[in-house]
């Protein structure tokens, strides 16, 4: 017995806590941010947000120039960047092999998942709040320099479905990126996918009928356009949802769970 | 204190780390050699919990990897210096790690000054960093948590040969302060210069363990004898150095003519005679390095 306590270092494990979820996700955080890459992605989607709204106060009619349509406008380029912030937020373990200090620093991957999630939606969110402030700002430009009229009613329906539009292709990018590890193979199906679709739908009249039931640009639809959704408008956005970022991203966590993490 | 029981990992039917035993005791620098793709990073990946092992099992400090609450402060794990994000700055990167543990800011530059990386180095981008710095950043984020354990892979790959001295010291003395260092090769030179004890694996099996004193001194002649003590007495006589193995034999430095003379000369029957197994360790290093130069086997 006593050489076997001799053996054994007595450290106390027990009066350590884990490392704190708000500490993984800070890091989580500052980890999208803090690499040239990630930098620019941010800078990119800041400016071409900036651009989408310069472009509408001088091409829209003046009738449009509204809080709803400058905050509107915003949703194309940040739609189209944001899912890709969401991958690379992922992917980048493995392209950057940044993987095996991660999870080798906690190794309670499903504690990594949550906060690599929280960190994409707050991003998700931070975007939607000056996609807003800038909808606003150029909405007082516009009365200013354009004649344009000004109207603030977005209303409670069109704030939300505009934030949930942007959370629903972050989330959805983070989904690809832990199912597909790889960067490239991710942005390109998450990009391909809709476009497919699109022309399936339009070469077999036979599908169109099911296109919002299946398609998720489809279903997301009437959150860009009238802001009142109907039951089965409802129903169909939450279908493909499942379909397309749901199943998507609980594939991809137990994959993540299950991977082996290898340098090479 | 690092323990690895049975670990076997298994790609199919190829065995890439097959039954690995092996302790490492507290205050030793430990040296895991063998070839590229004898299975050590294999075995590394396991023992901190990112590869799932098909059998076996290892602890480090008493319980497996994954049960250590902030492991970072206990073990210090560096498994690739090159799998840092290119586009992140060395600071950049030990900033992170300090966050992650909760240590104060003040870890960071303490740990650029003991790897020697200057201010402007921890700058520059980990892209732009070579092998060498790349290996200092990572001895520098495994130490930033003041571990208890060191589970090092390659470190010393890219290092000059100052630089490999300088390694020595830092693993020495962490090993004095009563730590536990692992630390894996696959170059006998560099290992025999850091580490005071060895664990050598090819094909991913164990092929030899011991202290390296022990494992350089198994170059030799083998002897099996019906009467060893006699044979040992005349061996001595003769001024032959030999040590006695656990598999009551005699390893003796000498020819196999040398040794059948002393036992001609002292009527002992000699029940076998024959070089050493593997004929030292330099020897089986070779070999297994020499078949493994022919077929690529995954890391």
């Amino acid at each position: 017995m006593s050489t076997l306590a001799a053996d054994r270092p007595l450290v106390d494990l027990t009066q350590t806590p884990r490392v704190r979820l708000s500490r993984l996700i800070r890091v989580e955080l500052r980890k999208v941010v803090d690499t040239r890459s990630g930098m620019w992605l941010l800078i990119s989607i800041g400016l071409l947000t900036i651009a989408a709204v310069a472009i509408y106060l001088f091409a829209a009619p003046t009738e449009d120039l509204t809080y709803e349509g400058f905050a509107g406008i915003t949703a194309t380029p940040q739609g189209f960047l944001l899912p890709v912030l969401g991958i690379l937020a992922v992917t980048s373990e493995w392209s950057q092999r940044t993987g095996l200090v991660t999870f080798t620093l906690e190794p309670s991957r499903g504690r990594v998942v949550a906060a690599k999630f929280a960190a994409v939606v707050a991003l998700g969110l931070a975007a939607v709040a000056i996609a807003l402030a800038l909808g606003a700002l150029f909405n007082v430009l516009g009365t200013g320099l354009q004649d344009g009229s000004g109207d603030w009613n977005l209303g409670l329906a069109g704030g939300r479905d505009f934030t949930l539009l942007q959370l629903m292709s972050v989330v959805q990018g983070l989904a690809f990126g832990m199912l597909l590890m790889n960067s490239a193979a991710a942005i390109v199906l998450y990009f391909v996918i809709p476009t497919a679709f699109s022309i399936l739908f339009g070469l077999v009249t036979a599908l169109e009928d099911a296109a919002p039931w299946i398609d998720l640009g489809t279903a997301q639809g009437p959150l860009f356009d009238d802001h009142s959704l109907t039951g089965t408008e409802w129903a169909q956005l939450l279908v493909t949802t499942v379909i397309w970022i749901v199943v998507p991203l609980v594939l991809g966590i137990l994959r993540l769970l299950r991977a082996e993490l290898k340098s090479a | 204190m690092i323990e690895v029981e049975g670990l076997t990992k298994a790609y199919g039917k190829y065995l890439a780390v097959d039954d690995v035993t092996f302790r490492v005791e507290p205050g030793t620098v430990t040296g895991f050699l063998g070839p590229n793709g004898a299975g050590k990073s294999t075995t590394m990946r396991m023992m901190v919990g990112l590869t799932p092992p098909t059998a076996g099992s290892s602890t480090i400090l008493g319980v497996p990897y994954s049960q250590i609450p902030n492991p970072g402060t206990y073990v210090g794990v560096l498994l690739d210096a090159s799998a840092q994000h290119a586009g992140r700055t060395g600071r950049e990167v030990l900033h992170l790690g300090a966050t992650l543990m909760g240590l104060d800011e003040s870890r960071v530059d303490e740990m650029l000054a003991v790897v020697g990386l200057s201010d402007v180095e921890a700058k520059r981008r980990v892209g732009n960093y070579s092998l060498g710095m790349r290996q200092r950043l990572g001895i520098a984020h495994a130490l930033l948590g003041d571990p208890q354990v060191l589970v090092l892979d390659e470190p010393a790959n890219g290092l000059d040969p100052a630089g490999i001295r300088w390694m020595r010291g830092l693993l020495r003395s962490f090993a004095e302060r009563g730590g536990t260092v692992l630390l894996s090769s696959h170059l006998l030179h560099e290992i025999e210069m850091i580490a005071d004890e060895l664990v050598v694996i090819g094909h991913g099996k164990i092929v030899a363990q011991g202290s390296k004193a022990e494992l350089v001194a198994a170059s030799g002649t083998l002897v099996r004898s019906l009467d060893l003590d006699t044979l040992g007495v005349a061996l001595k006589q003769a001024e032959l150095e030999f040590s006695r193995t656990a598999t009551n034999s005699l390893i003796v430095q000498a020819t196999g003519e040398q040794i059948g003379r002393v036992a001609a000369d002292s009527g002992v029957v000699l029940t076998e005679l024959r070089a050493a197994d593997g004929a030292g360790l330099e020897e089986m290093f070779l070999q297994l390095t020499a078949e493994d130069t022919r077929d690529e086997v995954p890391a």
